[in-house]
């Protein structure tokens, strides 16, 4: 009677770690799939030749010199925040308020730069910047670790709604500090006397901040590998049992992490702010505080590779913008084309822990073996 | 001794700036190309008039044009300024008043592309020869789709419907902004001069385009007894609400009756095909471009849409005219000082901040002749004072 009970047609299993070689194999053709699929929703709708199209990403990305540095400038944001964002994802804290954390960063900026303009000089306005972003995103990012250490509040939550406070707070004071009267938009700050603002370097404004991101990168890269903390935090994210069985305090790794993880999203608001924007708004992060927990998953929370996915990322989102203008069509275009983008490599992670087989053969197989 | 040596300097630097770019070598017509940032698409009421008119005229003059929609009101804007500058666009616009800054930041660095920006504040203080702001008497038309509401609250008094004291009107705004209360201001004045009793309410959505906040805020109107509402915001929000409640709707940016085809009257709009005419001519003809252009009903950039006579009170289009007529021969002024007081009293003497700084500083006066002088010293309005008769249901944005 068993035999007639019918099995579903597809068998799904975890499987065993796979080479690095064909982890990114799996990517790659995931993003391949996802630009044909991208090709045939553009042709569809644009009736234009699909090469044009793909061509179309690369010279959005990187036509002009002026756009690879917008490209490199995103990149070193997007990646500064997912830099930011790993070493909780490390140890298993999954921190999914970057958004405000970098919002807050933006918001101590520009408060400097509004309140402290004129008082002293602009090197020491600058270092007050820093000092309150890195403050700003730190505590931001400790209030939902504090809870966590010591009532076990679900850091998920936690982080998402201090995300909303941070938007509502930014939000008020936008209103406070409008620029006319009533306008709801506080401009460019100091757009006269540039107070504030972080000096050019190389005679590219963007430079600098492309250079901060790089050095941190490195420094993260040995801060997770290669430093006392870092141990710490890989071993709470194995087994806090184990941790504390070896002695380590759980609760301050969990704290101290947090705020390094919130200080290095201030960081990236006040670079934000103080680097390139040099404005405030309640979008001025632009769900990088998202997109970096996905930048970080992918890298497998390798700050290395995650310049590769952050900007892999950033080149796909600037193309599609690129069509929806080249091509006539609305904003919302350019957002399908991301998104199905970030749908094929989000779903590749699902074949990279598991496979798929048609039961009817494994199973034999599965026999055969015994 | 050094204020008038700092300003002796300032003034030489304007005049060499003036007699440096006063002339610009004319661009042939076929080398125009034109970039356009929208901050929304073509579902928003605003950015599509905008749409149609840069289409007209490109279409007319047979030039280029590349459009970014959808630019919000931050860097994103400079980079789509810069964008279309690496394009090739020899002139660029932004409809948008938050687009500003940005413009002036791109306009600074590329000082042979021309940015023409709509709705801003800062080009006749920020002396770039590159820069400049366009708005139109918008005022004006407010004032008159205005008269169309008394005419229509003057109707629901006659017939028995309301009686005087309920002769309140409605207006969802965007922001408490000096555009917004001259715009209110205005439609409020128009209603007035026909139904002396009217009072109005506003509530502001602290966004320029927000459908539910919109449709929100006109439907808590309706509920405090408005008999008729109109909108400076740019979803179709109040319309909507306006016919599911059956109430009449006064409209702005161009007709909505497919909205509400038993309930709107008339809506004002601003037709910016005039301006871009004449941008386009002054590069061709090598001219500066004024800094600040104010477009009229003589210019044909204060427009109004066609009367729905289902609604509309008998009389309209009538009273209406009458109205355009006495703006025409400069007998009526929508500010004069003997149709509204402020706090009880009238208003003899105000300071407004015509120059935009960060401070609010009031630096010119505007009142003389009888008259609140608007959109004179500059393109955008400035008129931010609360008349009486006109009650704020909150001021939070």
């Amino acid at each position: 009677m068993s035999e007639k009970k019918r099995e579903p047609l597809l068998h799904v299993s975890k499987r065993a770690s796979l080479p690095w070689y064909a982890v990114w194999g799996i990517r790659l053709a995931a993003v391949a799939l996802a630009l044909v699929l991208c090709a045939i929703v553009s042709i569809l709708v644009t009736g234009e030749n699909p090469l044009q199209i793909f061509s179309t990403i690369i010279s959005g990305a990187f036509g002009t010199s002026r756009k690879v540095w917008m490209t490199l400038q995103n990149t070193a944001i997007l990646l500064c925040i997912s830099l930011a964002v790993t070493p909780a994802f490390r140890m298993r804290f999954w921190n999914v308020g970057g958004e405000g954390q970098a919002l807050m960063g933006c918001l101590a900026s520009a408060a400097c730069m509004i309140l402290l303009r004129g008082t002293m000089p602009n090197w020491l306005l600058i270092a007050c910047m820093l000092l309150a972003s890195l403050l700003a995103g730190g505590i931001w990012g400790a209030i939902p670790a504090f809870f966590k250490a010591k009532w076990n509040t679900n850091e998920t939550l936690f982080t998402l709604m201090m995300n909303y406070i941070a938007t509502q707070l930014v939000a008020y004071f936008v209103i406070l500090w409008e620029v006319p009267k009533g306008a709801g938009k506080i401009g460019i700050i100091n757009q006269q006397t540039e107070i504030g603002w972080l000096p050019v370097v190389g005679g590219q404004k963007y430079m600098l901040n492309v250079i901060i991101v790089s050095v941190l990168v490195l420094l993260m890269f040995f801060y997770l590998n290669y430093s006392k903390h870092g141990f710490e935090i890989s071993v709470v994210g194995e087994s806090e049992r184990t941790a504390h069985y070896v002695g380590i305090k759980v609760d301050r790794v969990i704290i101290r992490t947090m705020i390094l993880s919130g200080a290095v999203c201030g960081l990236a608001g006040f670079l934000l702010v103080g680097g390139t924007e040099h404005t405030m708004t309640t979008t001025i992060v632009a769900g990088r505080g998202f997109t970096a927990v996905m930048v970080s998953w992918l890298a497998k929370f390798n700050p290395i590779w995650m310049i590769v996915t952050s900007m892999l990322l950033v080149v796909l989102e600037r193309g599609a913008g690129q069509i929806a203008t080249n091509f006539g069509l609305s904003s919302s275009f350019a957002d399908i084309l991301t998104g199905i983008i970030l749908f094929f490599i989000i779903g590749s992670e699902f074949f990279i822990f598991y496979k798929i087989s048609f039961h009817h053969s494994d199973a034999k197989e599965a026999i055969a073996r015994g | 001794m050094k204020k008038i040596v700092a300003l002796i300097l300032a003034l030489a630097l304007c005049l060499t700036c003036m007699s440096v770019f006063a002339e610009k070598a004319p661009i042939a017509q076929e080398n125009i190309k034109v970039g356009f940032i929208f901050l929304h698409d073509e579902q928003s009421t605003y950015d599509l008039n905008f749409m149609k008119a840069i289409d007209e005229v490109a279409a007319e003059k047979g030039i280029a044009l590349v459009k970014k929609v959808g630019v919000p009101e931050g860097q994103e804007c400079y980079e789509a300024a810069m964008d279309l500058v690496d394009e090739g666009c020899n002139v660029i616009f932004a409809d948008s008043f938050g687009h500003e800054p940005y413009m002036i930041q791109a306009a600074k660095e590329v000082p042979e592309v021309e940015f023409c920006h709509a709705t801003g504040t800062r080009a006749h203080t920020e002396g770039l020869s590159n820069y400049h702001n366009a708005f139109a008497a918008i005022y004006e038309g407010r004032y008159l789709a205005g008269v169309a509401a008394g005419m229509k609250i003057k109707e629901m008094i006659d017939s028995g419907k309301i009686t005087v004291d309920q002769a309140k009107m409605g207006y969802v705004g965007a922001f408490t902004y000096a555009e917004v209360i001259s715009g209110y201001t205005s439609f409020y004045l128009g209603a007035k001069s026909v139904v002396p009793e009217v009072t109005m309410e506003v509530t502001f959505t602290g966004s320029w385009y927000d459908l539910s906040a919109e449709a929100e805020g006109a439907q808590k109107l309706i509920d405090n007894g408005c008999v008729l509402i109109s909108q400076h915001a740019d979803s179709l929000g109040a319309p909507s609400t306006c016919e599911a409640a059956g109430v009449p709707n006064v409209s702005y940016n161009g007709t909505t009756i497919e909205a509400g085809p038993n309930t709107f009257i008339v809506s004002s709009r601003i037709n910016w095909a005039p301006y871009y005419r004449y941008v386009i001519d002054c590069l061709v003809n090598g001219t500066a471009i004024d800094a600040d252009y104010t477009g009229t009903i003589a210019t044909g950039s204060v427009e109004l849409s066609d009367i729905n006579t289902a609604v509309a009170a008998e009389g309209t289009a009538e009273a209406i005219e009458a109205a355009k007529a006495a703006f025409e021969a400069g007998t009526l002024k929508v500010f004069a000082t003997d149709t509204y007081t402020v706090q009880g009293a009238a208003q003899d003497s105000y300071m407004a901040d015509v120059d935009t700084d960060e401070a609010y500083t009031a630096d010119t006066e505007v009142v003389a002749d009888g008259y609140f002088h608007e959109s004179e010293y500059r393109s955008a309005p400035y008129f931010d004072v609360q008349i009486d008769g006109i009650t704020l249901l909150d001021t939070a944005f």
